[in-house]
């Protein structure tokens, strides 16, 4: 009984700590360190490569509901709404299914976003500060199911065109993943 | 005079009608609520001639070569062909006589040009020029022009990254670039003969309409409504490619060769700067109102007739006023620009109901008189007829459900909008039809002067619109709504329609599950040609509709379906099939219709097209064997 009580008593304080990283907001900004951008690549082809950097699994703005609430609301006021649609696409690529043209990782977003890419994407550099291209990249990741569903957001503030972030069924990415397929 | 028929709602919506009295029962007592649900919920529906008698046009057309030299065929946009070896008759004999594969994968919309046994076809971007030896069998390629736009000039195309095609003239092929030059190419040995650039892509400037030549004059436009552009038209030498003159769709009148010349028939569009202050401050320059679309011409008047698209963006809230001249048509002299009257079919537009459809001219008897007109189906449900001298409306009849308006008033040549149906910033309105892409988008019709009548290849699509704020940053789009578009009464969404210009009634129509997107054709032997977005090319009887022979192409249609008589003296027809365009989007650009939003909300009517089709372009001709 006792143990019972002990158990749920860690469950619940483990739930609350839980939360309150989720509900963190980020008020510093320090952009995640530049080993990531190190790692980006948009090929998965590594000629003579034996061991291929890694990039890190997450970083706190993958992590943080406040990151990816921020972003969802930059996806609209960037007008990145009006290319991509709410993730199906339209004049861009839909960003909610599991195809990556120029990688899913985090690092790959961001590059995208800031460097542009020729066929279309603009170069949004010198237009969006870094922070927010991360709180972007965590945003676009949780539009395809790539983010955990405790960050991803429940509901739209506006008209509801389409299956919420959150409910979104975890996906595996294809294409170009940033970590080249090993072999099996 | 409201021209207008009232008839039922929303087929779908059956249970509509006890709303309203339970309503009623419920909140008695409220005043407001009643009369906002007493009303019934208004569907326009367009009227079927019951006792259609055929009466062939006692007009003039242009002559007939039997070429194709540019995409309506003539000035007066008819797509008529004299042409009359295929017939009702011999027509399911049709067989295919060769094929040309482009290589490309977006929507092909433009019209295969034939002049001197040459075929010319222009591709989407990267809006190559093809030249096929019509001598030869099987049409082999003579050369290709490579224009080679910059491929980030599709980041701002709206839909789907398409060109509608060239003009010939004078020896030279004229057509526009995505990346905004017009092009000249020498017709025979496919070299460049000048090349202007005449728009910047990070204004979200692109080009996609196919220039009209007019007494050596290229007149060509910009597109870009999404993008917060300013739009204009241009015509440009063509010798040498030098800019004649320029006429924006709004800001002072200076800027919209706006002069002593300009006479509207209506008094809404008379005044000094009236693109300037009929926008708030400075709006105006981001205000859309590009000419993307087709312009026709009349030789005896020397006038241009042309469509100006919607304003922009799409959230009305944030430019109060008629935003003149935007969804407007204009006359204007081809020599000097000289605006000559203009007519606002949707002022202050709230629906993306662009105005750039296809203007046929026409001598028709109305209410007994015979009258220079031009016959125009617009975005907002209505044909139009209008004096082309004046620019009066001498009728406005329903061609697809409206609940958007309640008609034409022909005495202020005023659109009645229906106040309940206005978008609102940060509400959801539902039941809006025609949907953005309107009861009819760019696929131009085509008149036969042998039946009299007009085939109109047109929507069928209603739409939920919800406005937002929009944020202008140059070079993105501009648009502020979240649409989502749906199948009309009756839940299917396109219909092929043959049109009486003089009763404003529909002879026959054939629905299709999808918008019909492509052009049409119609010959001397009563065929009309058009196809269909799951890849079908039809021949269909021009008197009846009765469907006479089809053949499956390897992708969608939205291309202009052609005629021409071959050196060998035989009439064959041409159709360039590759499904895209905003219809066709959710194939071409692989869209997830899970978010209904997709394409401007257009992908949630066309949820299943990829069942149905592939992409891939492709030149389909046909002859009898």
């Amino acid at each position: 009984m006792r143990l019972r009580l002990q158990l749920g008593l860690l469950f619940a304080i483990a739930s609350v700590l839980v939360s309150c990283q989720r509900e963190d907001r980020i008020l510093r900004q320090p952009p995640p360190a530049n080993d990531i951008l190190n790692t980006i690549q948009i090929s998965g082809l590594n000629p003579g490569a034996t061991s291929i950097p890694t990039p890190p699994s997450s970083n706190m703005y993958q992590e943080s509901a406040y990151a990816v609430s921020e972003g969802q609301k930059l996806f609209e006021q960037y007008n990145c709404v009006g290319c991509h649609a709410h993730g199906g696409g339209g004049i861009g690529p839909p960003l909610m299914d599991r195809d990556w043209i120029y990688g899913s990782e985090p690092g790959n977003i961001f590059a995208t976003i800031m460097q542009g890419r020729p066929n279309g994407m603009p170069s949004f550099r010198n237009r969006i500060p870094e922070y927010q291209g991360w709180e972007l990249a965590a945003y676009v990741r949780s539009l395809a199911g790539l983010l955990p569903k405790g960050v991803s957001p429940n509901r739209p503030d506006q008209m509801n065109v389409k299956p919420s972030e959150s409910s979104t069924s975890e996906q595996k990415p294809t294409g170009i993943t940033g970590v080249p397929e090993q072999h099996k | 005079m409201v021209s207008s028929n009232e008839t039922s709602h929303l087929a779908a919506c059956k249970c509509w009608p006890a709303i309203p009295a339970l309503c009623l029962v419920l909140l008695g007592g409220f005043a407001g609520e009643r009369s906002a649900f007493a009303q019934k919920p208004l569907i326009l529906q367009p009227t079927i001639e019951r006792n259609y008698q055929p009466h062939p046009y006692q007009g003039q057309l242009e002559g007939d070569d039997g070429q194709w030299v540019r995409p309506a065929k003539d000035y007066a946009s008819t797509r008529y062909s004299s042409l009359d070896q295929l017939n009702a008759s011999n027509v399911k004999t049709l067989k295919l006589a060769f094929t040309f594969s482009t290589g490309m994968t977006h929507g092909h919309e433009a019209a295969p040009l034939v002049v001197n046994n040459t075929m010319y076809i222009v591709t989407p971007f990267p809006n190559n020029l093809y030249a096929l030896d019509l001598t030869k069998p099987g049409a082999p390629m003579k050369w290709v022009y490579e224009p080679l736009p910059t491929p980030a000039s599709q980041g701002v195309a709206c839909c789907d990254v398409v060109n509608r095609g060239a003009s010939y003239d004078d020896g030279k092929i004229y057509y526009n670039t995505l990346d905004n030059q017009t092009v000249a190419v020498d017709a025979v040995t496919g070299r460049e003969v000048w090349k202007t650039r005449v728009g910047d892509i990070n204004k979200g400037e692109s080009m996609t309409m196919a220039p009209l030549v007019v007494k050596g004059k290229v007149l060509v436009g910009n597109s870009g409504g999404e993008f917060g552009v300013r739009g204009w038209l241009t015509a440009l030498d063509g010798k040498t490619g030098k800019i004649v003159w320029r006429a924006y769709t709004a800001g002072p009148d200076k800027d919209v060769l706006i002069g002593p010349r300009f006479k509207p028939f209506y008094p809404q569009d008379r005044g000094q700067d009236l693109g300037v202050k009929t926008w708030p401050p400075d709006s105006w320059k981001i205000g859309g109102g590009t000419v993307w679309g087709w312009i026709s011409y009349d030789p005896q008047l020397n006038l241009i007739y042309y469509g100006t698209a919607n304003p922009g963006p799409w959230d009305a809230e944030a430019r109060p006023g008629d935003n003149k001249f935007t969804s407007g048509i204009f006359a204007r002299d081809p020599d000097t620009g000289e605006a000559v009257w203009f007519y606002q079919f949707s002022p202050h537009d709230l629906y993306d109901y662009d105005a750039v459809n296809e203007n046929i001219l026409l001598d028709l008897p109305i209410n007994g008189q015979n009258r220079k007109v031009l016959v125009h189906p617009d975005r907002n449900g209505y044909v139009y007829v209008m004096d082309r001298t004046t620019g009066e409306v001498l009728s406005a009849n329903v061609f697809a459900p409206i609940t958007t308006s309640r008609g034409v008033d022909l005495k202020t040549g005023q659109l009645q909008y229906v106040e309940e149906k206005r978008p609102i910033t940060g509400k959801v309105v539902q039941g809006l039809c025609p949907a953005s892409p309107g009861a009819k988008d760019w696929q131009p019709s085509a008149f036969s002067p042998r039946t009299g009548l007009l085939y109109i290849p047109h929507n069928h699509l209603c739409m939920d619109e919800e406005d937002l704020t929009p944020n202008y940053i140059a070079g993105t789009p501009y648009v502020g709504a979240n649409v989502r578009m749906y199948d009309g009464p009756g839940g299917y969404g396109g219909e092929f329609t043959a049109w009486d210009p003089i009763e404003g009634k529909v002879v026959w129509t054939n629905q299709d599950h999808f918008p019909v997107w492509s052009g049409a054709l119609v010959t001397a032997g009563d065929i009309v040609f058009y196809g269909t977005l799951d890849g079908w090319f039809k021949a269909v009887d021009a008197h009846s509709g009765t469907l006479l022979w089809q053949f499956k192409t390897g992708s969608g249609i939205i291309g202009q379906p052609t005629t021409y008589k071959g050196p060998d003296g035989k009439q064959y027809v041409a159709i360039l099939s590759g499904v895209g365009g905003w219809a066709g989007a959710i194939v071409a650009g692989g869209l997830d219709a899970r978010d209904e939003s997709a394409a401007l909300g257009f992908a949630n009517a066309m949820k299943d097209l990829p069942h149905y089709t592939n992409k891939g372009g492709m030149l389909y001709v046909f002859a009898l064997p």
